[in-house]
């Protein structure tokens, strides 16, 4: 019979995951890793990553059987063929809404590393303090001092592109040389940067797409295919395959278990400690007990707090840490689809060769300084330039050679530009168990019950408008206006619903992402946020991790776990 | 016998602990359509192409019939679009070859170049009047955005098949690649590189 014990259980192998298995392995723990879904090997299994669009049995659309085999996979590009197999099929994976939510995940190896978007942003130091300085929710138990170090070490890792700005609303790092802006995104900068006496800036996106070989990690770069999200076999950015896991591997202390759904952590209530978890093998239906001294639970922000409802259930009717009655609630995103797009004209001398993996980054400006609007916090914004292509005339008059000729030929000069605004943390907004509904192995889902409240709604007013101003101001055409459904989880950025926190009466974890009920389970991905920042939060996660994994280690040596 | 998968499980089932790389698999491909799967017939490819030759010529660069743009448009129809763009597409094609057959006398096969192109100008010209009181104004380029709830107007039946031609055209190796530029592992970025009129555009 196998050994089922390990200093540590890391369940769930994505991007704060694959952190939590590396730190603690690198400190000489035995830690075992857990994954739901099936082993995918770097590079051998990115099978469709040298694939082209006429390869696809429908040149990567989905077809109407996918749409209604999967019809909230369906509301967004999550639905393609490229992509198929990846994020998890509604079938297998059902939730239920009480409100529309938009649940979009990965249960495999690597979890959504391989399907993140990459942009990587520190937060600043009032994203810390917002709460407090609002009345909102709870104030953070860290600042922005304790991350920083973190945030520098992390970085250095995973191999951020970007630029130093030497702006206190977006903290520069550890960078790498920036993935290049165009001649039309350079301008409009110059222009933004004098019309607006430079308080807003639009600079180069940060992005953990590696510009430079990393032959440490066996990483040779981005080679500006724009595949990451079929897996890049030039480990052109962080996954936890191309960097994390072979990382933790070659200490020889990681073993790492696939089709391992974690059910329940197994807790002790005389010694006020979790002792293990419990395993459902998706494969076979047995159930497994390993054992371990510390957890880390990085199975993505809601499936960690699943977990938590589902453990300890004797104790406490709603689950492990649900004595201050806020696990599950405060459920928040990125509100986004709102923005502005339109052409710019003098540049049609000028086009460019290669894809990106990003384009431009407009740090937030709004309520900031001397700013002062009828919402608190921000957003940022998220863009590009472009020359239009053969999709440009689709519905203008023409047939024949001219045309297509015309068509074979860059068009006009395109910018468009989405805002991803701050969602406050509201005890309103939460996610349940619903028992009355079951997943493929039996287990009862999560019920979604969030919505935009009136702070977002205002804030959107000014996503919109602000990005049609400068837009305008920076003399672009044609200047249009979007503003389109946003609903909780579209943003694919949850976070909440095991909050941080200073007081164990009103949140789950304490300073070190400690459960306050169970001090040797760490919860340090997306559940652990008490706000949410207008920043993609995935670095955030890298660095809390780190964090908390090496508290822990210390702490374990102590003898205080 | 047992086979490879039955052992891996029955090892994780004896051990609890599966080995990394058992019987992985990672991305999905499905495998090519055949037109026998679909509503449509090799005449119907046929039709297809011919009309889609017209918009898109072979000039000195490959055209619509060198890239079968007929068979991945009807493959697109029959399993991307809605039911109701697919009756508009279904009718549009019989009701091409009636309005051949009225202005010419035979069916559109067997009209001449000079003639196919006449008669597609006007069908062209046709659709856009129809979608303009229809107030029709922006039409995507592919399916993908349409759902299946949508009661949206449909715009004219040669729309879509004009749409299905650009799509499918502009997406196949050969508008790709020889009509359009295409790098697949351009290795940098250049943000600056000079323009000339009748340089091509990349393909994505």
């Amino acid at each position: 019979m196998a050994n089922n014990d390990y200093d540590a259980i890391v369940v769930g192998s994505g991007i704060s995951g694959g952190w939590a298995a590396k730190e603690l392995a690198e400190k000489g723990l035995k830690v075992l890793m857990l994954e739901r879904g099936r082993n995918i090997e770097h590079i051998k299994d990115y099978t469709n990553a040298f694939h082209e669009a006429w390869d696809y049995p429908h040149r990567g659309l989905p077809t109407q059987q996918m749409k209604a085999d999967n019809p909230k996979l369906a509301r967004e590009y999550t639905l393609n063929e490229m992509t198929n197999g990846m994020w998890a099929n509604d079938k297998d994976h059902p939730y239920t809404e009480v409100k529309r939510f938009d649940w979009f995940r990965g249960y495999h190896m690597g979890g959504r590393s391989l399907l993140w978007g990459r942009q990587s942003y520190r937060w600043n130091a009032e994203d810390f303090t917002a709460n407090l300085k609002d009345g909102v929710a709870v104030d953070w138990p860290i600042r922005y001092a304790d991350l920083a170090p973190w945030y520098d070490y992390v970085e250095k890792f995973a191999g951020i592109a970007g630029t130093q700005e030497g702006l206190d609303v977006l903290p520069d790092g550890q960078f790498l040389p920036p993935v290049p802006l165009n001649m039309v995104e350079k301008d409009v900068a110059k222009r933004i940067e004098k019309v607006y006496k430079g308080m807003r800036h639009l600079i180069h996106s940060r992005t953990a797409n590696i510009t430079q070989a990393m032959p440490e990690q066996n990483r040779v770069g981005c080679q500006y295919r724009n595949k990451c999200w079929l897996g890049c076999p030039f480990g052109g950015y962080f996954s936890t395959q191309s960097s994390t896991l072979p990382a933790a591997m070659k200490t020889g202390n990681l073993t790492v278990r696939p089709y391992s759904i974690v059910t329940q952590v197994l807790y002790d209530k005389n010694s006020k400690r979790a002792t293990g978890v419990e395993v459902l093998d998706s494969e076979t239906n047995l159930t497994y007990v390993f054992n371990s001294k510390i957890i880390f639970l990085n199975a993505s922000t809601l499936n960690s707090s699943w977990i938590m409802m589902n453990s300890a259930t004797d104790v406490w009717d709603n689950g492990l840490g649900s004595s201050s009655g806020e696990l599950g609630h405060n459920v928040m995103d990125h509100h986004l689809a709102v923005g502005a797009h339109g052409s710019i004209e003098g540049y049609e001398d000028k086009y460019y060769s290669g894809r990106r993996p990003c384009g431009f980054y407009i740090p937030r400006f709004r309520n900031w300084g001397n700013d002062k609007r009828d919402y608190v916090r921000g957003f940022g914004y998220q863009g590009s330039a472009s020359r239009s292509n053969w999709q440009q005339n689709v519905a203008e008059l023409g047939i024949g050679a001219d045309f297509k000729n015309a068509l074979a030929e860059p068009g006009s000069w395109n910018i468009g530009m989405g805002g991803f605004g701050e969602i406050l943390p509201d005890h309103k907004n939460k996610v349940t168990l619903d028992k009355s509904v079951k997943d493929k192995w039996g287990l009862p889902v999560l019920s979604m019950d969030a919505e935009l409240q009136a702070n977002e709604l205002r804030m959107r007013k000014d996503m919109k408008q602000d990005a049609m101003d400068m837009l305008e101001a920076a003399g672009v055409k044609n200047v249009q206006g979007w503003d389109g459904d946003s609903p909780i989880g579209k943003g694919i950025h949850e976070m909440g619903t095991a909050r941080m926190g200073r007081d164990a009466k009103t949140s789950v974890l304490n300073k070190h992402n400690q459960i306050w009920d169970a001090p040797n389970v760490f919860v340090t991905d997306g559940a652990c946020m008490t706000s949410a920042s207008c920043v993609n939060p995935s670095l955030t996660y890298m660095a809390i991790t780190a964090r908390a994994a090496s508290f822990a280690v210390e702490e374990l040596k102590k003898r205080n776990l | 016998m047992m086979d490879r998968r039955d052992l891996l499980k029955m090892i994780m089932a004896t051990t609890g602990v599966a080995m990394v790389g058992g019987d992985a698999f990672g991305y999905e491909m499905k495998g090519q359509v055949p037109l026998s799967k679909t509503i449509f017939s090799s005449d119907d490819v046929i039709l297809f192409n011919e009309v889609a030759e017209v918009i898109l010529p072979r000039t000195s660069t490959p055209g619509a019939k060198d890239a079968n743009v007929g068979l991945m448009a009807l493959i697109l129809a029959n399993d991307c679009y809605t039911s109701k763009e697919r009756d508009v597409l279904v009718q549009g094609l019989q009701s091409l070859n009636e309005q051949s057959q009225k202005d010419y006398g035979s069916p559109y096969l067997l009209l001449n170049t000079q003639q196919q192109t006449e008669f597609v100008t006007q069908l062209d010209v046709d659709a856009k009047t129809y979608n303009n009181k229809q107030d029709i104004y922006y039409l995507s380029v592919t399916p993908y955005d349409r759902n299946s709830n949508d009661d949206k107007p449909l715009p004219h039946y040669f729309t879509l098949i004009k749409q299905l031609t650009l799509f499918s055209f502009f997406t196949s190796k050969e508008g790709a690649t020889k009509v359009l530029r295409y790098e697949a592992t351009p290795g940098k970025y250049n943000g600056e590189l000079e323009y000339k009129k009748g340089d091509r555009a990349w393909a994505t």
